[in-house]
């Protein structure tokens, strides 16, 4: 009776995780003219360590429920009922929620924090804390709903707090269509996710998780229908998460200010599809041809993400084709159903790869300062003019040294857990070729990345001029790079697998939620007594990825004339990296010029124009040479023709009643 | 009291017909007082609406032509209810927004009231005769709207607008005389234009209901206007003046839509029935060509303009699909596009007011200097193409769900609609509002007024209500939209 009363008393506090940037965003919003530029972040900021507070108090709520009833859930009111379809504003917080919105809200925090010295001065400062605010509200109402519909709402709302951040900067046209482009793509998977809702609820007549899972728990295995929505699904997520084939948008989404990429474009909403498929575990458990698909199309993204990362020369645009590859990653986790090792990727990716950005942000920052004080004119992403920064960024670069050790795969980091989880479960599943991809990707990795540190901090300044040089940040934004650091060292020690010693209650604590699902896809333990197997092929990856690291420090620090050569010595296929594969051109070539052209001069000036309005004004015309004289033909008086055609029209018509 | 609702702006017509040419302002406040009024009478029909019955209410009845069996008879249910309150709400933004035409102010307002009512007695009439008159009566005032107060070609465009609407409601004459010759009062005997005897009557033939359904529909299709019949529309509103545009986008337009609800369908249920595959294709067609059609127009109003088949081949999907969903999805869409897209010819108005053109060309970097009217494009715009949160998201989903249970193959074919719409509002809205302003004349234009405001924030609040609390609506029409089905076949 205690804990009931209690369970009752905290749900009730759920609506306020996303209510904090709400009213955050709200105010900012509407006081846009009269707020101060400081007062803004710090009243962001705010919103979001009262969502972050709240969030905490949540999870200790659940802790303190026994294992397997941790669920709190709160409905507002009903949003929509219409004949047998019924959809509430209703949250829902079980473990991993919890999770999300932890992850969501902490991250979010500190990111808003260190916008705050990002931002400094910028004209539109104001604006960037409503939207970015906005964002917060919308994704946690994706992560907390309790329905595919709300869901969905949080889904779009974060798409469009995407587009307007990444085109932030409008005035340059070049940055206000990658914003077009990134909800344009996201609106092709979000075709597939509404028509995944629709047959849904056409399936279990019920849009709302519990629902629909205990409903789908009575299907066969291997069921078409529940095939068709998981896929359908996935569609979405392929979109969202920035995946083969619809990946396109992420990188040109860098556009916009650094902290929004950290933020959005890498520890959050990108990784939204990740966190559907993991909700819907007990839907794609059962179809196994879901699951083979998700885990193949992670595979694949997180590789060829992986090979144009390598020969990228803008900071951010690695760092995207990273994101782009680390969440394939996490899909492979899932789609061999180890969704807790997906999660806890999705996890840990958030701490290191905001630090990533957020120290590029402090990097660029840096230069981009520097250049305007020495009056040069250049890009202060292009690593290609950095170097040697490690002297003049110390925070920044210490910070950095860890996440990028932590994204490759050192042990004892949290990258290391959690991706070690994933390609043991590849592994242990049996999909060895998918295994071997994804080791590959992970020596590419720790090259790319390693490579990326050494041309930003280490050799010489290569845009030096004078004595001047760039500076460090403002604390306001050190100090966030500094917590995510540590972070990314002990994120993982929530997960230590058992056979080193851990308990791995992370896993643990998202039992409850995938345990259907797993023992569906008859995986629920396999991972767990690999004993040294197990521990020779963490060896083994480990062992890759320090090979990467000194790939790298061989190619970038001791021969600094290597990478040319084998650029050109790979000659055709190193143009053709460089260039991204040129899907974008292809994309271009292949749909988007040949629609415009065929509704332009087709659909409207032929078809239109020519064929529907001809027929009506040549009807008319042909009225009129029959019913007048000939003098009166050529009139060009459109009401002639017009009246004549409505003569005609009507014997018509009486020809055919009569 | 309905009467009064449905008359008041004819009233309000003939004060200002008394009142003198060389007052303007004297002749606007008047109409804007009439318009706002018959709004305000609207409020208590809220309060006093029964969301029960179906049966008509604030129902009155009485003869007209007795030796004819036509009455005055009106009264409104669960989806009329919502297309008077649409009507009424638009009518005093259109007269602010109007507040700007100079030519012939009296005429102006005179036809604009003059076309409220009948409008609003299109929507409320349950005799067929006085459902024909109102119909037909509509034409003329939108026509001198178009004609006299448009633009460069609109003799062209008013003449166009009218032959085709004139085309389609000669035939649905024949049709209404047709059904008057076959009726027969259930309580007199006696041949009755009544709509609601008519109802209780039994059905025409099969062959006879094809015969029938297809006049009406036609006279409807063309007011929808649905592909093949929608050349028509971006003529007038590229000339029709920005009043005209919204009213004709936001009411006229369902006339056709309703004119399938109210009558097409539940006279003859098994000819509707028979018709689905037609009309349902005829709408995905008419989806995704308008949005095709819309994403390569040079003219901001133009492009709205064929954006509205698109939309308006969502309703007709939805109403077709023949379930719940489908049809409350339908109407509802019905009053989110009155409501979208009556804003987003504010707003092109707006912007054609400032710089008198609308080619997307001429603009770019607006953002820059027009802040808040950027941003209230993007919320219209976003509401426009679907935004869950926003009105128009609700009614596409209820319309694709419903289709989806008619057909799926229906609902994965209109859903693309729902990517070219951000195709074709994003690319506009970047053309227009981002990049830097490139052009001079663009440099200085003025933000809204406080008079833009009024007319535009009334339609942002709704966008949100609508968007957030769609029950409030949906369970006023729940009832009518049950018994609706209930008359069609299974």
């Amino acid at each position: 009776m205690e804990h009931e009363a209690a369970t009752a008393a905290h749900s009730s506090l759920l609506w306020l995780i996303p209510a904090f940037p709400f009213l955050g965003m709200l105010i900012n919003g509407l006081m846009r003219r009269r707020m101060p530029e400081k007062a803004a972040g710090i009243l962001a900021s705010a919103a979001m360590l009262g969502a972050f507070l709240v969030s905490l108090l949540v999870f200790l709520d659940l802790r303190a429920l026994p294992h397997h009833g941790r669920a709190l859930t709160q409905t507002i009111y009903t949003w929509f009922a219409v004949g047998d379809f019924h959809v509430d504003v209703s949250f829902l917080a079980d473990p991993l929620s919890a999770v999300m919105i932890l992850v969501v809200s902490g991250v979010g925090f500190l990111i808003h924090v260190y916008s705050i010295g990002y931002m400094k001065g910028d004209p539109g400062a104001v604006r960037y804390f409503t939207y970015l605010n906005l964002f917060a509200f919308f994704m946690l109402t994706l992560v907390l709903a309790d329905n595919y519909l709300l869901m969905f709402v949080g889904w779009e709302g974060v798409g469009l707090c995407s587009y307007l951040l990444i085109g932030f900067w409008y005035t340059d046209y070049e940055k206000a269509l990658a914003g077009n482009k990134a909800f344009i793509v996201n609106r092709i998977g979000d075709f597939g996710f509404i028509l995944g809702i629709l047959l849904m609820f056409a399936t279990f007549g019920s849009v709302e998780y519990g629902t629909v899972f205990d409903r789908a728990a009575g299907f066969p295995y291997g069921s078409a229908v529940i095939t068709a929505i998981t896929l359908l699904l996935f569609l979405g997520a392929t979109g969202k998460s920035a995946q083969l084939p619809l990946y396109v948008w992420l990188p040109d989404a860098m556009a916009g200010p650094t902290p929004v990429s950290a933020l959005i474009h890498a520890a959050t909403m990108v990784t939204a599809g990740v966190y559907m498929v993991a909700r819907s575990n007990l839907l794609y458990s059962l179809a196994p041809v879901s699951l083979t698909v998700v885990a193949a199309v992670g595979a694949f993204t997180a590789l060829f993400a992986a090979t144009i990362g390598l020969t990228q020369f803008d900071i951010k645009k690695v760092l995207a084709y990273s994101t782009v590859s680390q969440l394939g990653y996490m899909f492979l986790g899932c789609g061999v159903a180890a969704f807790g090792a997906g999660i806890f990727h999705l996890m840990t990716h958030a701490f290191f790869k905001a630090l990533l950005f957020l120290g590029s942000g402090s990097v660029i920052h840096a230069m981009d300062h520097y250049f305007h004080h020495a009056g040069i004119k250049s890009n202060a992403q292009d690593m290609r003019y950095m170097g040697g920064l490690r002297k003049h960024l110390p925070s920044t670069y210490w910070t950095m040294l860890v996440g990028c050790l932590a994204i490759a795969g050192i042990p004892g980091l949290s990258g290391f857990f959690s991706k070690d989880e994933i390609l043991w479960k590849t592994f242990a599943s049996g999909n060895y070729g998918l295994w071997i991809i994804a080791v590959i990707t992970s020596g590419l990795t720790a090259f790319y990345m390693f490579r990326l540190l050494y041309m930003t901090f280490h050799g010489d300044f290569r845009s030096a001029k004078g004595h001047d040089h760039p500076h460090e940040s403002p604390r306001v934004m050190t100090v966030p790079l500094m917590i995510l650091a540590g972070l990314s060292v002990v994120g993982g020690w929530v997960g230590i697998p058992h056979v080193l010693g851990g308990g791995n209650q992370f896993e643990m604590w998202l039992e409850p939620v995938f345990e259907r699902g797993q023992e569906i896809a008859a995986l629920a333990h396999a991972g767990e007594h690999g004993g040294a197997t197990e521990l020779l092929t963490m060896l083994f990856v480990t062992l890759v990825g320090l090979s990467g690291i000194g790939l790298a420090y061989l190619f970038y620090l001791r021969q600094p004339k290597l990478p040319e050569k084998v650029a050109a010595g790979a000659g055709p296929l190193y143009g053709l990296v460089y260039n991204k594969y040129y899907v974008d051109e292809i994309y271009d070539a292949g749909v988007v010029q040949p629609l415009k052209a065929t509704s332009n001069h087709f659909l409207w000036r032929f078809f239109d124009v020519k064929i529907v309005d001809g027929l009506v004004n040549g009807t008319a015309r042909v009225m009129t040479e029959f019913g007048t004289g000939v003098r009166k033909i050529q009139t060009g008086q459109v009401q002639n023709y017009a009246l004549a055609f409505a003569v005609g029209v009507v014997v018509i018509i009486l020809a055919f009643v009569l | 009291m309905l009467s009064w609702i449905i008359f008041l702006p004819l009233i309000g017509a003939g004060i200002i017909l008394l009142l003198p040419k060389d007052n303007p302002r004297l002749i606007r406040t008047v109409a804007l007082a009439a318009a706002l009024a018959d709004f305000l009478l609207c409020l208590p029909l809220y309060a006093g609406f029964d969301a029960t019955t179906a049966a008509p209410q604030f129902e009155q009845r009485f003869a007209w032509i007795a030796s004819l069996g036509a009455s005055y008879h009106v009264g409104i249910d669960g989806i009329s209810f919502w297309l008077v309150l649409l009507t009424t709400f638009l009518g005093p933004l259109c007269l602010l927004g109007s507040w700007g035409i100079q030519k012939r102010v009296k005429e102006y307002h005179f036809s604009f009231l003059f076309l409220q009512t009948g409008m609003l007695g299109v929507f409320c009439s349950l005799d067929l005769v006085l459902f024909y008159v109102f119909w037909e009566v509509m034409l003329v005032p939108m026509y001198l709207l178009i004609g006299v107060w448009g633009g460069s070609n609109r003799i062209y465009a008013a003449v166009k607008f009218f032959l085709y609407t004139m085309v389609g409601s000669l035939l649905m004459l024949v049709a209404i005389i047709w059904i008057y010759l076959h009726s027969a009062d259930p309580a007199t005997g006696l041949r009755t234009f009544d709509l609601l005897a008519i109802y209780q009557s039994a059905k025409p033939a099969f062959q006879a209901q094809m015969w029938l359904f297809a006049a009406f529909a036609l006279a409807f299709a063309i007011k929808v206007p649905m592909f093949p019949f929608h050349t028509w529309l971006p003529d007038a509103h590229v000339e029709a003046p920005t009043a005209g545009s919204v009213i004709l986008a936001g009411v006229l337009l369902k006339m056709g839509t309703y004119g399938f609800l109210r009558f097409a369908m539940p006279l003859f249920p098994d000819a509707a029935q028979a018709f689905v595959p037609v009309i349902s294709v005829l709408a995905i067609i008419g989806i995704i060509y308008g949005a095709l059609v819309s994403m390569v127009q040079p003219d901001m109003k133009k492009l709205v303009a064929y954006s509205s088949v698109s939309h308006l081949g969502f309703v007709m999907l939805g109403l077709f699909a023949l379930n719940a969903q489908g049809v409350s999805g339908g109407i509802y869409q019905m009053l989110n596009h009155g409501v979208s897209t009556g804003a987003l010819f504010f707003l092109v108005g707006v912007i054609y007011d400032r710089r008198h053109t609308r080619r997307i060309a001429d603009f770019g970097g607006l953002a820059k200097v027009m802040p808040i009217y950027t941003t209230v494009f993007l919320i219209v715009a976003l509401s426009s193409l679907g935004l869950p949160g926003l009105n128009g998201f609700v009614g596409e989903f209820l319309i694709l769900l419903g289709a989806w249970r008619a057909n799926p193959v229906y609902a994965i074919f209109a859903a693309t609609g729902v990517i070219l719409a951000a195709v074709y509002l994003l690319w506009m809205i970047s053309r227009v509002f981002y990049g830097k302003v490139d052009k001079e004349e663009n440099e200085k234009l003025p933000d809204l007024t406080l008079r833009e405001k009024l007319t535009l924030y009334p339609l942002v609040v709704m966008i949100f209500v609508m968007g957030i609390f769609p029950q409030f609506f949906l369970s006023k029409m729940e009832t009518s939209v049950r018994v609706f089905l209930e008359s069609m076949p299974r």
